[in-house]
């Protein structure tokens, strides 16, 4: 679909002011999104703005934001990984056998990670090694992966964590910013450093532009490949000791959906779902915006469903306008 | 090319009968005539299902909002059935067809004049069309007593020794063969899917194309979407809930390539039956169903691999590299 796309793509011969290039950015716009929701929750709800309230709304986002900075990563490089919220469930359930086992809190995070990596580098595997398409390839391990967790759960749940596991979903670290919003923020600013400051990151944005230039230019693709989809099985890993933890038990159904959610948050924070741009930044602003839609509506008593419908036009929308708006602009012209 | 993709059908329904023999000796009678119709009736949804999801992917597009869109007109159907049981069936179903072609419009629409990627089109929509289920029915349920005879009957009616739920199948996979082999709508859906470069020099209106697609699949899930409801005699939001990855699933078995252009009928309704017989063998042989996921799963992966190895065109190779990158939407 690329191909007719850029026969269209014009290349202005200015490319205006820095200051009119950042306003007219997707982050900020992005940004102002953000603001409007907040302000109009604040007027719709009387719950809204408490600084305890506010910290429970960032549950709602943090485990699938912690996804989406490596899913960007891996969207900026032309892939996509559909298999996630399964490396969640997976992930979650060989922590709660263990924890059956009377294996202590270390271990269980071991563990947790250990099989988000080994989800992400089995995928790695089938995509950079083999050469399958990534799309398809993770629609098969996202029904490998949680129907192993069927397979060794069936109806049943997992519960009995050890008390100090409650920690990483349910802890603080200071007043109310709690374990799960810290780590959100770091790891935000450890994918802003890997991705817009390092080599690793430039190489990224190569992939997502041109593969063929990208190799011709020295650089490994299959390696960097490999690595995202190791990274974002670890994040999976990563959200799935906060979210067992948060929840302090395991079904199979766990995180069910969220593959979907996490794709929503990346392209809504403005990464190009055919590659090569998009920013950390976005992502963030994206969670937020995302986080409190849904939490906003909740405090309006909107089930859970219905939310959904505006996740999806919100996603819909916001890639539109500016198509819609690019197209008004050459019609004027 | 075509000898490829006719060793892919064959060694399909090779596989699919060793299947059926394998398992007849752990289960006595699961090879009898009778309970193959019975699978194939069973499978007759995702069979119809798979011929629209395929009709999308030929034109390098995939359509994920297929079960939501279900889920939606089978609810819309239910809920016209239960308090007005007078008009007839026939209404309701082209109802069902109309309500499910327009919301595959809304897809093809976004896809074709906004140029937005197919996949995030549809994963937008997957999620609005079923919350929009239960906006409609408010998160209740229509039951079999709410709903009238004649409106569970008609699909599992017996003629001709089949029920009508299978000879419905059984038209559509002739219809979807006759319109992508037979008329310039399939040969367009083929060129686009193949070679969007070339369909545009050969004056073929791409976008055109992908919305009529879109428009096919949504209607094929509308029509489902009855046929759903009636055959379960239930409705409620979330049924068929992940359906769309086993239509993707039996094109993807079925040799339908997934960056476009390449596949067939007989490949989309095996990959399907393929996956009808293994759902319907578990059971039998004593295998717990909650392991159906993850052998689905399997299969989907080996299917892949194994129509990478089938795609591969060794004239296409520069340097030592696959260079032309396939789109991964």
């Amino acid at each position: 679909m690329s191909e007719t796309a850029n026969s269209k793509r014009v290349i202005p011969d200015r490319l205006g002011t820095r200051t009119s290039r950042l306003l007219s950015s997707w982050e900020v716009l992005l940004l102002g999104v953000a603001v409007a929701i907040f302000v109009f929750n604040s007027f719709a709800s009387p719950y809204f703005l408490n600084a305890w309230n506010l910290s429970d709304a960032t549950f709602n986002f943090t485990e699938k934001a912690m996804i989406a900075f490596a899913m960007a990563l891996l969207v900026i490089a032309g892939e996509i990984d559909l298999s996630v919220a399964a490396i969640i469930a997976l992930a979650s359930t060989a922590m709660g056998a263990a924890a059956q086992a009377g294996i202590g809190t270390p271990g269980l995070v071991a563990i947790g990670l250990g099989v988000g990596l080994a989800c992400g580098a089995f995928n790695g595997f089938l995509v950079s090694v083999l050469r399958l398409p990534s799309i398809v390839v993770t629609i098969g391990t996202m029904s490998l992966f949680r129907g192993i967790s069927y397979i060794v759960l069936g109806d049943k749940a997992y519960g009995n964590y050890p008390d100090s596991f409650a920690y990483f979903g349910q802890g603080y670290v200071f007043w109310v910013f709690s374990f799960e919003f810290v780590l959100f923020i770091l790891l935000a600013i450890v994918f802003a450093i890997l991705l817009h400051a390092t080599n690793f990151g430039r190489q990224i944005y190569v992939i997502g532009n041109n593969e063929f230039a990208a190799r011709f230019s020295g650089i490994s693709v299959e390696r960097v490949k490999f690595i995202l989809f190791l990274l974002t099985g670890l994040m999976a890993g990563i959200a799935s000791v906060c979210l067992t933890s948060r929840l302090g038990s395991t079904r199979p159904s766990i995180a069910q959906g969220w593959e979907l959610e996490i794709v929503t948050m990346v392209v809504l924070g403005g990464v190009s779902i055919l590659g090569g741009s998009g920013t950390i930044a976005g992502v963030v602003i994206a969670a937020f915006v995302m986080g409190l839609v849904t939490f906003g509506l909740g405090l309006l008593n909107v089930p859970g469903i219905v939310m959904s419908i505006f996740v999806g036009l919100l996603l819909i929308t916001t890639i539109a306008i500016p198509i819609v708006a690019r197209r008004i602009k050459e019609m004027s012209r | 090319m075509t000898n490829l993709l006719k060793n892919r059908e064959l060694l399909l329904i090779v596989i699919i009968g060793l299947m059926v023999i394998g398992f007849s000796t752990r289960a006595q009678g699961f090879a009898a005539p009778g309970n193959l119709a019975n699978i194939f009736n069973d499978t007759s949804i995702l069979i119809i299902l798979a011929l629209g999801q395929m009709t999308v992917i030929l034109t390098k597009s995939i359509d994920l909002s297929v079960a939501a869109n279900l889920a939606f007109t089978g609810m819309a159907v239910a809920l016209t059935n239960a308090p007005y049981p007078d008009p007839p069936l026939a209404a309701l179903i082209v109802m069902a067809i109309g309500i499910g072609a327009f919301l595959g419009a809304i897809n093809g629409f976004l896809v074709w004049a906004l140029q937005i990627p197919p996949i995030v089109v549809t994963l937008g929509t997957l999620t609005i069309y079923r919350g929009m289920a239960f906006v409609l029915s408010g998160g209740g349920w229509v039951n079999a007593h709410q709903m009238t005879a004649q409106f569970l009957n008609i699909p599992r009616t017996q003629l001709l020794g089949l029920p009508v739920l299978s000879w419905i199948a059984i038209a559509i996979v002739l219809g979807a063969w006759f319109v992508l082999t037979r008329l310039p709508f399939g040969r367009a859906a083929y060129a686009s899917g193949g070679n969007p470069t070339a369909a545009v020099y050969a004056g073929i209106d791409i976008g055109w194309t992908r919305f009529i697609a879109f428009v096919l699949s949504g209607a094929l899930a509308g029509l489902c979407g009855y046929l759903w409801v009636s055959r379960y005699a239930v409705a409620y939001v979330d049924i068929a809930v992940g359906f769309e990855l086993d239509t993707v699933a039996a094109c993807v078995i079925g040799g339908i390539s997934i960056a476009g252009g390449i596949g067939s009928v007989a490949g989309a309704v095996l990959g399907a039956l393929f996956l009808g017989v293994i759902k319907n063998a578990l059971p039998v042989i004593g295998i717990s169903p909650f392991a159906q996921l993850a052998i689905s799963g399997i299969v989907i992966v080996l299917a892949v691999v194994f129509n990478a190895r089938a795609e591969r065109k060794a004239g296409r190779i520069i340097l030592r590299d696959r260079a032309a990158p396939e789109a991964s939407a």
